[in-house]
């Protein structure tokens, strides 16, 4: 029969739409604008309308995530920053697409580096997030961040200023990483502690 | 068995004094004498049953040499055969095309003198078709410079321990990434760049009655919304018949493959993503299966499942919004597209909560994976694959299979038969509709492939309607190889290597292939100890199966043209690379 096949069609749309209603009814003005609610409508359950309205809702990212990198420092209790980069360059090298590059620290007095970056320039335009910088760090100083909304009208070349957040903001949008790359500081430097005490006995 | 059966080809003492084997470190296959290429590969076709060519590539060895790789495969499955051809490097090279044997090579060939210099005689064709007619030099080659050309090799020195870096508008003063050959003069520059193109569609006029009638000439794209990016064909049309037909390419050319040879191997990493943009996850897959072979390293058993369960949900994703765009192509207008869009949002949660983005994944690293899945992401697989996404195919089976619009518009419409699909080098998809079960899962098993239970889809007609099905038969096997994959994925560690920023590759070559979504997909690479590849190539299926685009559509009317470069389905990141 023709016409049969329009007809379905139709059906399906007209489906989705009574789907919506209904998903709404059972979630009774939860469905939106809160986070159940969107966690809701991006799982496998969701019935009827899928779409989240950005901005004024936004999709919560997982912990992976990873955008535009930033540097750490620790605040040290005297309200000292503590920039964790050594300036060893191994994201600079690492980094596909060379969008990194530093400028290293001389000591005035006898010329040589210090492992502390004099300048460190991301330029975020380049970037193309593939988070090897963060991977590869031995010092977790270089952090794939979770703001993704950095539009803007001109070239956007990060420098330390822009870059440097505190290891508080690194804990709290990757709690597991954090706690884990936390541990691993914890045991390398009881292992230094260790050697250190058994050099000084012997 | 296959093995076997493959090491009984001694081509050395079928053609005593023409072929030699190649005996160079780390190398493998055949070397053919130049002029006899012809007449060997003839052999290879008929006696010895290697039907496909796979993949035609250019190897610059600087300063001596040039060389041409050949790789072709038995339909009946099996590892391959690579033979060679070397060529002094001294222009004009020229090496004789294997296209009356094989014209699945026309494309490849032309894409090797674009961007090698290597002239192939007897070729129908040749004519540049990534760079435009008219570029300076063939951009491939070792002394060939980029603009804003800095060091061979990343990593740069500029950027790390110099520090200073300045970026491209600075540097030039036009503010643009323009470079022009010595001596040119813009008030002599004639642009007929197109009239090579239009000299080899066949243009013709008819009298029939008295009455002269010429051929029109339409331009499908490069900015038309049914070439899914910028592609573009140049028609000829007799009414709303196809007569002769020429796809033009490289709008988004921007020579991955030098990039590749810059860049060291882990850096390659992110930008195999670029290429098939849906199927990041396969295309990690093909780069590592290559540099893992020459580093000869093992993948650990979790990892291997994590790239099948991954790989899996890519290829599902990619027929589904195959399917939706197809009827965007037919012109029911987004609604199914945007049904299918659902899905694959799901698929893309999954991929970003594992790998961190959802489209450029980056996952994998050599011997393994970079992340293992976070806590709650198998569960959520598990509800995809054996709940949502079976009831969904069947959803799109029922409303779309039996739909009068898409059966007026599909059925019958013939894409290509057996015998063509494999002459042209089509593999995938389009290669399985037309009744050749060739799926390199099956023909040459990689990874953990082997241990599933699957079908390879398989539909006789080679019509655009079997085309459209097999993509749900595929949909459907696919979940069977989640669904096994997701019970059987054991604890472990995800990588047997170190991470490490620089690996140590050992020189030689190595191809690896996959069954990517499209068709399959290779990587040839060559390392010469160092840490970056000599060669780096991507043997890309939409490419390729984009060869025997004319033939496809000659004969057919032009609405069927969008429907054909639909099921072809080809992405630009990689057909232009």
């Amino acid at each position: 029969m023709y016409g049969k096949g329009i007809i379905k069609g139709l059906g399906v749309t007209l489906k989705r739409f009574v789907d919506t209603y209904l998903d709404d009814i059972a979630w009774w003005g939860r469905r939106y604008y809160n986070p159940e609610g969107i966690a809701h409508r991006s799982s496998k359950d969701a019935r009827g309308v899928f779409t989240v309205q950005y901005p004024e809702e936004k999709l919560p990212v997982p912990e992976e995530f990873r955008y535009v990198p930033f540097l750490v420092y620790d605040e040290k209790p005297d309200g000292k920053k503590e920039i964790r980069c050594t300036s060893c360059g191994i994201c600079a090298k690492v980094c596909p697409p060379q969008c990194i590059w530093i400028v290293r620290t001389n000591d005035p007095q006898t010329g040589r580096p210090v492992p502390e970056p004099a300048e460190f320039y991301i330029d975020a335009d380049i970037c193309m997030n593939c988070g090897f910088c963060a991977e590869y760090c031995p010092f977790d100083a270089i952090i794939m961040d979770h703001d993704y909304e950095i539009a803007s009208y001109q070239r956007n070349v990060f420098n330390m200023e822009k870059l440097l957040k505190p290891a508080s903001y690194y804990k709290s949008i990757r709690p597991l990483n954090y706690a884990l790359n936390e541990e691993a500081r914890k045991a390398k430097e009881a292992a230094r502690a260790a050697r250190a005490e058994a050099a000084g006995r012997s | 068995m296959a093995t076997l059966v493959s090491e009984m080809v001694d081509l050395a003492s079928r053609f005593p004094g023409v072929v030699s084997a190649d005996t160079r470190p780390g190398y493998s296959g055949w070397m053919v004498n130049k002029d006899n290429l012809v007449e060997v590969a003839t052999a290879l076709r008929d006696e010895f049953g290697f039907e496909l060519l796979s993949n035609v590539c250019g190897v610059d060895y600087f300063p001596d040499k040039m060389e041409v790789v050949y790789e072709a495969y038995r339909t009946t499955g099996g590892p391959g055969l690579r033979f060679k051809v070397q060529v002094a490097r001294l222009d004009p090279m020229e090496v004789p095309s294997v296209t009356p044997v094989w014209p699945g090579a026309e494309f490849q060939e032309r894409e090797i003198w674009d961007l090698y210099g290597i002239r192939f005689t007897n070729h129908p064709d040749l004519r540049r078709i990534l760079m435009w007619e008219g570029f300076a030099g063939h951009p491939l080659r070792k002394d060939w410079h980029e603009p804003f050309y800095e060091e061979d090799n990343k990593p740069l020195d500029s950027r790390w321990p110099r520090g200073k870096y300045a970026s491209a508008e600075e540097k030039n003063i036009y503010k643009d990434n323009l470079q022009f050959p010595q001596n040119f003069d813009p008030q002599e520059v004639r642009i007929d760049g197109e009239a090579p193109l239009y000299d080899t569609l066949q243009k013709y006029t008819t009298i029939d009655a008295g009455i002269k009638t010429d051929r029109v000439i339409v331009n499908m794209g490069p900015q038309h919304p049914s070439t899914h990016g910028v592609f573009r064909a140049a028609v000829v049309l007799d009414g709303e018949t196809i007569v002769s037909l020429k796809p033009v390419m490289g709008y988004l050319h921007r020579n991955h493959e030098k990039i590749g040879e810059r860049n060291t191997f882990l850096q390659n990493m992110p930008y195999t993503d670029r290429l098939d943009y849906f199927n990041s996850m396969s295309n990690n897959w093909g780069y590592s299966l290559a540099v893992e072979k020459l580093m000869n390293i093992k993948v650990p058993e979790r990892a291997e499942y994590l790239r099948v369960i991954m790989a899996e949900l890519s290829r599902i994703q990619n027929h589904l919004i195959l399917i939706g765009m197809l009827l965007n192509d037919l012109g029911a207008f987004f609604t199914p597209a945007l049904y299918a869009f659902e899905e694959r949002e799901l698929i893309l949660d999954i991929f970003e909560a594992a790998s961190g983005a959802r489209m450029m994944c980056n996952y994998h690293r050599f011997g393994g994976v970079s992340r293992d899945l976070p806590a709650g992401v198998l569960e959520k697989i598990k509800g995809l694959v054996d709940e949502r996404l079976p009831r969904k195919a069947d959803e799109f089976d029922r409303f779309l299979s039996e739909n009068e619009v898409l059966l007026a518009r599909l059925k019958g419409v013939k894409v290509i038969d057996a015998d063509d699909a494999v002459r042209y080098s089509i593999t995938g998809p389009v290669l399985r509709a037309s009744g050749v079960p060739y799926d390199v899962r099956r023909a040459q098993p990689y990874g953990i492939y082997d241990r599933f239970d699957f079908d390879v889809a398989l539909r006789h007609n080679g019509d655009l309607y079997d085309n459209y099905l097999i993509r749900l038969d595929e949909i459907r096997q696919s979940i069977r190889i989640v669904q096994q994959a997701v019970k059987q994925i054991p604890e472990g560690p995800i990588n047997s290597q170190k991470p490490a920023y620089q690996v140590r590759v050992p020189a030689g070559e190595a191809y690896g292939r996959i069954e990517a979504p499209k068709g399959e997909l290779g990587f040839y690479v060559v390392s010469t100890g160092k840490p970056n590849p000599w060669r780096y190539h991507v043997r890309a299926p939409s490419f390729v199966n984009i060869t025997a685009l004319e033939k496809m559509c000659v004969g057919t009317k032009i609405a069927d043209f969008v429907a054909i470069l639909g099921v072809i389905d080809i992405v630009l990141g990689e057909l232009d690379r």
